[in-house]
């Protein structure tokens, strides 16, 4: 039973991580338009290289 | 969870005159955020030609698309109107309407959002962590490593429901303190006790624990809500923040000086000035001027009427041709506008405030569940012979196991899936408890001009008028803005037609355009002016020389009229037409539809009158309606739906708005909304069925925290996965 001195902070960190992955997700607007992001993947606008930012989007 | 509405139902015809400040802090910002409904957006090819055509665009910094919530936001330099924005994506092909990008309530709505969706994940982060701990306790895990589990668990569940559960214990603390009964005070109260419980057990070394129990059931409960108030939140900001599209100000005429006040500062006896295109702001007489007046929003009536000094106008119709000075007669609380708004505030209070199945439901259910915990409490506390450990422990498994984690998904679960299928076909669904009146509906009542036609002319005889005949009309047709002149020019250049070279073309405010070609007199315009003799239908007369006929027209039908009609006649709806038009033109319409039942000439207060009758006659009415004198009716109506094109006073009054052009979601949205409503039913006596099983488990004193958490689970998920069954 020693195994879960480490076993329980390692799941309750584990979880934790996934807790702040949301987070950060969620403060990033990734689930304003769901529909809309279905669709995206199949636009080969930005295949070869990223989205330049604007300004404003980076703010968020 | 209660929201407030966004819009004062009580007077929705006042929405039509928002105060003077709000327009005056409309100040054009120097790189602005514009917002465009845009509702025929569906595929990756619209996203990437609306963004590439907009980065395109002169004065744009960047745009994006929102398929979601169908919404281009464009952020834009200063000088950049929506107007210019709609009027390049109707090139596109998309039709678009201008958004209030100032409203605070929908940054409002996206903050709330996202803080139900926060509390959603956390409690769902916490579910699955305690879950880890519960499996191996329930695997067998005894003594110390159980008390170690429980008290791991206890402290992950404590600052949960202390984060997630606010909404409900806010909301139960509200209607406490009103004196109420819903259903968030017997869950607060479970929630509450439940932890402080199991707690207690932990730290005597108890066997059994709830803490994933109490976690799971906020999770869920709290999907519910959440579902409840995205479908809310998408129908609210597309409906509510279409901009209002006329501007109540009027000009003033003072001592020869313009001068731009508000409709409320006029008072009886000033003159204004109504230009041409311009909506009449107040009731009053003409005094100066000569033109045509479009009456259609107030009256329904399609063909343009004349005005002149000594002719009466009221508030809301449109001055066509010329520049009209118009002497107030009645201004403020006494115009017909006015007027039509006490008549809606009248037709609202008298429609009853609905009760949802879901209502209904959960104020049955709602008393039961602290009743049934308190007699197990009872009951075992006297069967055990005071053993409190005990007693209390059942009370708690049956107060966990009663409480309703079904029945709060049950109906968000099927109206989230069932709206966002109609926003798909294009039509939003404003009001949360609209979708269950519809499946009532039996007749269904539709306006005609703006509604099943739409409200603009098309010409009908063409093909009797060739060569230099239709140029020479094309070309006067195009010098005026009357609405006969502007269909007559389309239709014409869609043919191919080129305008002749006709000279001196001037506009004679309210008869017509004249000029000269090849040496003779060229008029376009009323009969008696031109000279020919005034046909029974909608027509503009061309006089060449001496020579004179007639352009008839008729209104275009909207795209999905015939169907709809059709369509609900096979439901075995009973289908009726009431319009403000003459009598002719009604009896056409009706006819071209198939509908046997008509009436024409009405007035607002005739057809709120008709529904009333039919209210009496123990019948549900669906008004479909776009105009002023709709507004009575939709409020009057058991539902309501307008067209996007409607006046905004319109829009507001009614439960759904069709985002597009065409009718055709309004047969879908009767159907749908049956099936939906058997949906609800089958998913509350599914909850119910849970119940009766499990809560007599759970009062004989079997009930195990294992047993809760997949009673829960199992009933929440088959309602959601009954929802999503909704075609």
């Amino acid at each position: 039973m020693e195994v879960l001195v480490i076993l329980i902070p390692a799941s309750l960190f584990l979880g934790l991580l996934g807790l702040v992955a949301f987070v950060w997700t969620l403060r990033k607007g990734m689930y304003d338009d769901p529909d809309g992001d279905s669709q995206r993947i199949l636009d080969s606008r930005y295949d070869d290289k990223p989205k330049p930012v604007a300004p404003e989007d980076q703010s968020r | 969870m209660s929201l407030a509405p966004a819009r004062p139902s009580a007077c929705p015809a006042c929405d039509a005159a928002p105060a003077a400040e709000a327009l005056a802090a409309r100040v054009p910002l120097p790189g602005a955020k514009l917002l465009v409904s845009v509702p025929a957006v569906h595929c990756a090819g619209c996203i990437a030609t609306i963004e590439q055509d907009m980065a395109r665009m002169e004065g744009v910094n960047s745009a994006r698309l929102n398929l979601t919530l169908k919404r281009l936001s464009v952020d834009a330099k200063a000088g950049l109107e929506a107007q210019d924005i709609i009027a390049r994506l109707e090139r596109l092909g998309y039709e678009a309407h201008e958004m209030d990008a100032g409203t605070i309530s929908m940054t409002e709505t996206d903050r709330q959002g996202r803080d139900l969706l926060m509390r959603v994940g956390v409690s769902g982060f916490a579910m699955m962590n305690i879950m880890l701990l519960s499996v191996a306790v329930w695997a067998g895990a005894e003594g110390p490593t159980r008390d170690l589990f429980h008290l791991i668990s206890a402290l992950i569940a404590i600052p949960t429901v202390a984060f997630a559960g606010q909404p409900f214990f806010r909301n139960a603390w509200k209607a406490l303190r009103a004196g109420r009964m819903d259903m968030d005070g017997p869950i607060s109260f479970a929630i509450i006790l439940t932890l402080f419980i199991s707690l207690y057990e932990s730290l005597l070394s108890g066997e059994h624990a709830y803490f994933e129990a109490v976690v799971m059931l906020i999770f869920f409960l709290l999907v519910g809500r959440y579902l409840d108030f995205r479908a809310r939140a998408v129908a609210r900001s597309a409906a509510q923040e279409l901009a209002a599209l006329e501007v109540p100000r009027a000009i003033r005429l003072q001592e020869r000086r313009e001068s731009v006040v508000t409709v409320t500062d006029l008072s009886v006896g000033d003159v204004v000035l109504v230009r041409p295109g311009g909506r009449v702001p107040v009731d009053g007489v003409v005094i100066g001027g000569q033109s045509e007046i479009d009456r259609s929003l107030l009256t329904g009536e399609t063909l343009p009427v004349f005005a002149a000094p000594g002719h009466n106008v009221s508030a809301g119709e449109v001055n066509l041709t010329g520049p009209l000075q118009v002497r107030v007669t009645a201004a403020g609380k006494d115009s017909s506008l006015h007027r039509m708004a006490d008549l809606v505030a009248n037709a609202e209070s008298a429609r009853m405030r609905y009760t949802t199945i879901a209502e209904r439901a959960a104020s049955a259910y709602a008393p039961t569940i602290p009743i049934l915990s308190l007699a197990a409490f009872v009951v075992w506390y006297w069967i055990s012979g005071g053993d409190l450990r005990l007693s209390m422990n059942i009370a708690v498994a049956s107060l966990i196991i009663t409480c309703p984690c079904a029945l709060g998904l049950a109906v968000p679960a099927v109206v989230t899936s069932a709206s966002g299928k109609l926003f798909r076909k294009g039509l939003l669904i404003k009001d949360g408890t609209a979708l269950e009146r519809l499946a009532e509906v039996d007749t269904v009542i539709f306006d005609k001009t703006g509604t099943l036609t739409m409200g603009t002319p098309a010409p009908t005889n063409l093909d009797q008028h060739q060569g230099e005949a239709s140029r020479v009309a094309l070309a006067l047709a195009e010098a005026s803005s009357h609405p006969l002149a502007t269909a007559l020019a389309r239709a014409l250049r869609d043919r191919g037609v080129e305008p002749a070279p006709v000279e001196e073309i001037t506009e004679q405010a309210g008869y017509g355009v004249e000029g000269m070609w090849q040496g003779t007199r060229v008029r376009l315009g009323r009969a008696p002016w031109v000279g020919a003799e005034a046909r029974n239908v909608t027509a503009a007369y061309l006089a060449i020389g001496e020579d004179t006929r007639a352009f008839t027209f008729a209104d275009q039908l909207r795209s999905g009229a015939a169907e709809v009609v059709r369509a609900l006649q096979e439901q075995g709806k009973s289908v009726r037409l009431i319009s403000g038009d003459v009598p002719g033109a009604v009896r056409d319409l009706a006819a071209r539809l198939g509908i046997p039942d008509w009436q024409a000439e009405a007035l607002p207060q005739d057809k709120a009158q008709a529904i009333a009758d039919l209210h009496e006659q123990g019948h549900k009415v669906l008004m479909v309606g776009d105009g002023l004198n709709d507004t009575v009716a939709l409020s009057a109506a058991h539902v309501s739906i307008s067209p996007a094109s409607a006046l905004d006073a319109a829009r507001a009054a009614s439960d759904m708005v069709l985002l597009g052009r065409d009718l055709s979601p309004v047969a879908d949205a009767v159907r749908m909304s049956k099936t939906a409503l058997q949906r609800i039913r089958e998913n509350l006596w599914q909850s119910g069925i849970y119940n009766a099983i499990f809560v007599p488990i759970a009062l004989f004193g079997f009930a195990t925290p294992l047993w809760a958490a997949f009673v829960m689970s199992i009933s929440s998920i088959s309602v959601t996965l009954n929802a999503l069954r909704l075609k």
